[in-house]
């Protein structure tokens, strides 16, 4: 039986605020254990929540950036367990009416071994506002747990898809989506090492062609999209596996681990989950004016999507490439900056997604961090515009400042790169290479168009490739009819 | 909705109170009451009137995103019953 594996993502995004959603205990990461821990952070008794305006208008620019209802009137729930880094007993989370409804975002799905490269439209469910929990430390004194209540209260924004996926490719494609998104309109540092950006992920399958949803099971905390691909893989060939054997998928968390590459479950709980939401009566009602939406909108960048079709219409580059280039904020940035300092748009483009993305892949950086600059980038391409280089001899400049070995002009006149345009020098050459090659000359001659190429080669070769090859196919065509 | 013994003692233990045999008789009576009161509530149309959240009709204030706590950790465990390492000590919990 062919089998379709169905994926939904729950995403808690760390909000980039400089307090706690509910006190003013700062969120700086990687304190001395609970110096950032407030009576608040703590639950002691009698303390109030007040809900900081930041976190509300980073929930408020998530909605206005994935095309979401945005609740005029939303409401704070108590989610109750217990748990020792929870010392309230409680999570206060919005339940019922989240701050953000339904939305969506288009993703680019890359290719793979058998497939094209494809985009989708994952419709997001909801989003709402909630508080973090602390920290268990295991194991560090015998038989006791270490609490640290550092991350308690810090604010999150738990983002919720539709099962809209169908494979781990796409899920992965949503999740990197997200984060870039998130990044972009500068509401979550996207750290996920320290856990700014953690995704849980609930799978299922079912024979395909059939539309009952199967059991899911969560798949909690991934950190890493690499780890989300083989968690999801590895959980998707269990589940096919177990009902072909006959068995049943229970609803159940699992982990992942990251040495074995298997998803496990967490041991069953004996009891569902209740968690007994209800409005917690120390919060009064979100409300959101659209004076407050056009405020926030008021105050964001421009979104991908927009800078896309921008890009496509302004620069009349390829969806594809459109969407290349504004797969991050720092890529965009950067190629605004290039075309804003007189490359052409095209060409940069190229540069980007070819040498300097090659570059960067292979040592693993990030645009921002590129050692060369958008402005040194663009210096190149006017050089080989204004026909000042070739574009190998380009090549051999961008890899110079790449090592930081100075300016594009600097290495231009230091390796002598500069590119032969004076058609005198160019025509001695090229009577130099007839004058050598007498059978080339004939076998064009008779014919043989191949011939031409190897001349054009001869000519670059005895200009040390510095003979500008537009002019060299000019003068050579001359000459031979 | 009928309850019994049973359903007092599972959400006891959600809500982590210790109950004995007599106390789950005593609860059940007295939340078997609760849930008739409330079931003579829900006979009541609602259609059209939108929940309470809360008694008040007011918006929720919002403050500044200014940090406004300084560390106070000794104070605060000072009146823990342990604590290491600036961390708070708790019987181990087992995942």
């Amino acid at each position: 039986m062919e089998w379709e594996v169905v994926i939904g993502l729950e995403t808690h995004t760390q909000l980039k605020t400089k307090t706690k959603i509910f006190s003013g205990a700062s969120t700086t990461y990687g304190a001395e254990p609970n110096t950032q821990a407030c009576e608040v952070s703590i639950a002691l008794p009698g303390v109030l929540p007040v809900l900081n305006k930041q976190a509300v208008e980073c929930a408020i620019q998530f909605g206005l950036a994935i095309d979401a209802d945005i609740a005029p009137r939303s409401v704070f729930a108590r989610k109750n367990y217990f748990y020792p880094d929870l010392p309230k007993g409680y999570q206060i989370s919005q339940y019922e009416l989240p701050v953000v409804g339904k939305g969506k975002l288009t993703i680019q799905v890359p290719p793979g071994k058998n497939t094209e490269a494809y985009e989708k439209t994952i419709h997001i469910t909801r989003a709402h506002l909630e508080e973090d929990a602390g920290k268990s430390v295991h194991g560090a004194v015998e038989g006791m747990s270490g609490i640290d209540l550092n991350r308690a209260g810090t604010p999150l924004l738990e983002i919720v898809t539709e099962p809209d996926m169908r494979s781990a490719a796409e899920a992965v494609a949503y999740a990197k989506k997200l984060h870039e998104l998130v990044q972009w309109i500068g509401i979550c540092d996207g750290n996920m090492q320290e856990g700014s950006f953690r995704c849980d992920v609930n799978v299922s399958v079912r024979p395909k062609g059939t539309e009952k949803l199967g059991t899911r099971r969560e798949i909690k905390n991934l950190n890493s999209f690499k780890f989300m691909q083989q968690a999801i893989e590895y959980e998707t060939q269990w589940q096919i596996d177990t009902l072909e054997d006959g068995g049943k998928i229970q609803q159940a968390t699992v982990l992942f681990n990251p040495d074995t590459g298997e998803t496990r479950a967490m041991r069953s709980k004996e009891e569902a989950n209740d968690y007994r939401y209800f409005p917690d009566p120390d919060l009064l009602p979100l409300i959101v004016t659209e004076e407050d939406k056009a405020r926030v909108k008021a105050t964001m960048p421009e979104l991908p999507e927009a800078m896309k079709a921008r890009f496509e219409a302004d620069y009349g580059l390829s969806t594809y490439d459109a969407a290349a280039l504004t797969a991050s904020r720092t890529m965009a940035d950067y190629f605004v900056s290039v075309v804003q300092a007189g490359a052409e748009a095209k060409p940069a483009a190229n540069w980007m997604m070819g040498a300097l993305s090659a570059k960067l892949n292979a040592e693993e950086k990030a645009t921002a961090d590129s050692p060369v600059s958008a402005l040194q980038l663009a210096q190149l391409l006017k050089r080989i515009q204004d026909n000042t280089i070739s574009n190998n001899a380009a090549k051999q400049v961008f890899e110079a400042l790449w090592l930081g070995e100075g300016e594009v002009d600097e290495i231009i006149a230091t390796k002598g790169l500069k590119q032969e345009s004076d058609s005198g020098a160019i025509e001695a050459i090229i009577d130099g290479v007839l004058a050598a090659n007498p059978a080339m000359v004939e076998e064009f001659k008779a014919g043989k168009e191949k011939a031409f190429n190897a001349l054009v080669g001869q000519a670059m070769k005895a200009s040390k490739g510095k003979a500008n090859p537009a002019q060299v196919n000019e003068i050579l065509k001359k000459k031979l009819t | 909705m009928a309850l019994n013994t049973e359903d007092i003692k599972r959400i006891a233990h959600l809500a982590r109170i210790e109950i004995n045999e007599q106390e789950a008789v005593s609860t059940l009576t007295k939340l078997s009451g609760i849930l008739g009161l409330i079931e003579q509530m829900q006979a009541v149309d609602t259609e059209g009137i939108v929940p309470m959240s809360h008694s008040q009709d007011l918006a929720q204030r919002l403050r500044e995103d200014v940090v406004t706590q300084t560390n106070q950790r000794e104070i605060f465990q000072a009146i823990a019953p342990m604590t290491q390492h600036g961390l708070y000590l708790v019987p181990k919990v087992i995942e």
